[in-house]
């Protein structure tokens, strides 16, 4: 996974609360294994009903094209589970989301790929945005994962909180599976017991084809 | 000390704690399907790492198939490459695979518990938000991403931060046409999609213990719509006449070891929940949404609500959604003209789903103009309604009777509404453009759909059948 630390780049408000994962990265018609997710993300909310760009959406103005900072509402990331409403941010460059929330799978899928999200406090989440609102693109935020803050233009810095090893796996990039096989012994161990306490779960035979 | 179900089967998983905090999860049950999982076989083929147990892993292909009759690999142009990737990936890895042609394929969260995958008291993982549905025979279930796919792929456990524990407590008999997925629609109206969010939720009361299994795992399948990490039910004699002398089950003296067991997954008396909610369903009536996420819902009688009467935090979503769904406020739900009924996907696509809906239209004909669709939720379904002459009641009605998969619920298989079509469907999420470029969708009961295929209008099964009498 990619660490991350510290991004510095434009953040774009995108206001509205309960995004979900449909919009973020639709089912298209056409598609295969090696999908498009540059191509992807709000693929049908950056469109007109002719196909044509919609220039009202928040991504597609000029001054947002290449931010690296969405800055949303309340529990984003609802809905399905696919983790193409993740790769299709980084993608795009995308390396921050600012919520108030998030959809909890959405955010696990976040944490697996070097996807910070934020999550501040209401009152702070609306001081955020309306300082992102009136930068409209023309001076860049930092989000800054070491020291837990977001520097940028019309206040002082802002500090946020996420638990501290979600943070270490962050900075360091570090392999969640390659953290869990250090327990293979103890799972190991988990599966002699369940055999004697729960063997049927240990063992998922078709009786049908038993010899 | 006094625990909850959650707890016992929590704590019994737990295999040990990460260095992160994260507790270490055994998982018992995974279940795979082809949109997700060749990202994973990929990830493990390139580093290099194994199946831990293949023998505990199984794969279905459910989201991409066609349901057209005579379908293969390559009827939906846009899936094949996911099967056939699928294929590979299991063989490779020597893990049970439903084929496409498999006798038992049909969507996982259909096909685990109809089989006796999964268990009461046992862990369960799927690469989808609806994972949770075999709650419905007590497991508790995670949905999950690719990432956390390839992570149980490799190490049977998932790092999990514990949930806290609710419990919704349903009360009160359930009037005739009212079923389960009007309860869930009606739990998500009053909670909300985000109202339990970072809990796993226990059903529990009088109108739980009465259903049956099919609406249990209704019930459950819509938990995510509340955000909710796991939703299930604990077993109780209905589960285990349910289970018994299915082909994964424990047989034998294995079977009565089993059972002892799971006599004892219920929360003691007095264990502590973080969060309770209790719901009188006595009263209830069919439940339909009229916006774009799932607790915009209404009473069959109801209207489109006045913004004004909403509260306050949910009002720009309202204004929104009455013009995505070309609804203005106070219009009554039945009469509206609907273009397409679904019923299927793992919400409501089980045999009595199909029962309940074909009771509506045996005798009766679809309206003219709509598009009508039953797709069972597996083969095994399909072949059980086709002996029980279903099929002959829909398609003499009018109706398309399909192979079974998702097909409409995400349209991942091109199962796809026209834009600006209104479509009644069975699924769970009424997101705009899930079922198709700006189609409008309500969710809702299978006898609901029923009726309002037959009516070609949003119609309340309750009226139409008290017409035939």
């Amino acid at each position: 996974m990619q660490p991350f630390t510290r991004h510095t780049g434009v953040a774009a408000p995108l206001l509205k609360d309960d995004i979900n994962t449909d919009q973020v990265a639709p089912i298209l018609h056409t598609r295969g294994l090696k999908e498009d997710y540059r191509a992807m993300l709000f693929h049908r909310a950056r469109r007109r009903d002719d196909g044509s760009e919609d220039p009202d959406f928040v991504l597609n103005k000029p001054q947002f094209r290449a931010a690296v900072i969405l800055v949303t509402g309340q529990n984003f990331g609802a809905g399905s589970s696919r983790e193409s409403a993740v790769w299709s941010m980084l993608a795009n460059g995308i390396r921050v989301i600012v919520a108030k929330s998030f959809a909890e799978i959405y955010r696990e899928n976040c944490l697996q790929n070097g996807l910070l999200p934020v999550v501040l406090g209401s009152d702070a989440a609306d001081e955020f945005i309306a300082r992102v609102i009136a930068a409209d693109g023309q001076a860049p935020f930092t989000v800054d994962l070491s020291t837990q803050q977001i520097s940028g233009p019309g206040g002082p810095d802002i500090c946020f909180e996420i638990p501290a090893a979600e943070r270490t796996r962050l900075l360091e990039g570090l392999d969640d599976i390659g953290l869990t096989l250090k327990h293979s012994d103890e799972i190991a161990n988990w599966e002699r017991r369940a055999k004697t306490a729960q063997p049927w779960l240990q063992s998922a035979r078709d009786s049908r084809r038993s010899a | 000390m006094q625990r909850t179900l959650f707890d016992k089967i929590w704590d019994f998983h737990r295999v040990a704690q990460r260095a992160d905090g994260r507790d270490l999860i055994y998982i018992d049950r995974h279940v795979l399907h082809e949109l997700h999982a060749h990202h994973a076989f990929a990830q493990l083929e390139k580093q290099g790492r194994p199946v831990r147990r293949a023998d505990l892993t199984f794969a279905v292909q459910d989201h991409t198939v066609a349901t057209k009759p005579g379908r293969d690999d390559d009827t939906n142009p846009s899936g094949s490459a996911f099967i056939k990737a699928m294929r590979d990936g299991c063989r490779k890895n020597g893990i049970r695979l439903f084929d496409l042609d498999d006798p038992e394929q049909g969507i996982s969260h259909v096909v685990a518990p109809e089989l006796g995958i999964v268990l009461p008291g046992a862990t369960h993982a799927v690469p989808d938000s609806h994972a949770s549905t075999v709650g419905g025979v007590g497991a508790l279930a995670f949905g999950c991403g690719t990432s956390e796919l390839a992570h149980i792929l490799t190490t049977q456990v998932m790092a999990l931060k514990r949930p806290q524990r609710m419990r919704v407590k349903l009360d009160g008999g359930l009037g005739a046409h009212v079923s389960a997925k009007d309860v869930a629609l009606r739990i998500i109206a009053e909670i909300g999609v985000a109202g339990a969010r970072g809990y796993a939720v226990e059903y529990a009361g009088a109108a739980v213990r009465v259903m049956p299994i099919e609406q249990r795992m209704t019930l459950c399948n819509l938990n995510i719509e509340t955000g909710g990490r796991s939703g299930f039910i604990a077993p109780d004699d209905t589960t285990f006449e349910w289970l018994a002398r299915r082909p994964f089950v424990p047989q034998g003296a294995a079977w009565d070891g089993a059972l002892r067991y799971w006599r004892t997954l219920t929360s003691d008396e007095d264990a502590a929940f973080d969060r309770e909610v209790a719901l009188d369903c006595a009263a209830l009536e069919p439940q339909i949404t009229w916006g774009t996420d799932p607790s915009q819902v209404v009473g069959i009688s109801g209207r489109v609500p006045d913004p004004a009467a909403l509260d306050p935090s949910r009002r720009a979503a309202a204004l929104n959604a009455f013009g995505y769904m070309g609804l203005v406020p106070g219009t009554p739900l039945v009469g509206l003209p609907v273009d397409r009924v679904f019923i299927g996907s793992c919400t409501n696509s089980r045999l009595p789903d199909l029962q309940l809906a074909a009771e509506i239209v045996r005798g009766r004909r679809v309206a003219e103009g709509v598009v009508a669709m039953v797709v069972p939720g597996s083969s095994s379904v399909k072949r059980e309604a086709e002996a029980a002459g279903l099929d002959r009641v829909f398609r003499a009605a009018g109706f398309f009777w399909g192979e079974s998969g998702c097909s409409m619920c995400a349209g991942g298989n091109g199962d796809r509404g026209q834009p600006g079509e209104r479509c009644v469907s069975t699924t769970n999420r009424n997101f705009e453009n899930r079922q198709g470029s700006k189609v409008r969708t309500h969710l809702a009961s299978p006898a609901t759909a029923a009726a309002t295929a037959i009516a070609g209008r949003i119609a309340d099964a309750r009226q139409l059948a008290a017409g035939r009498s």
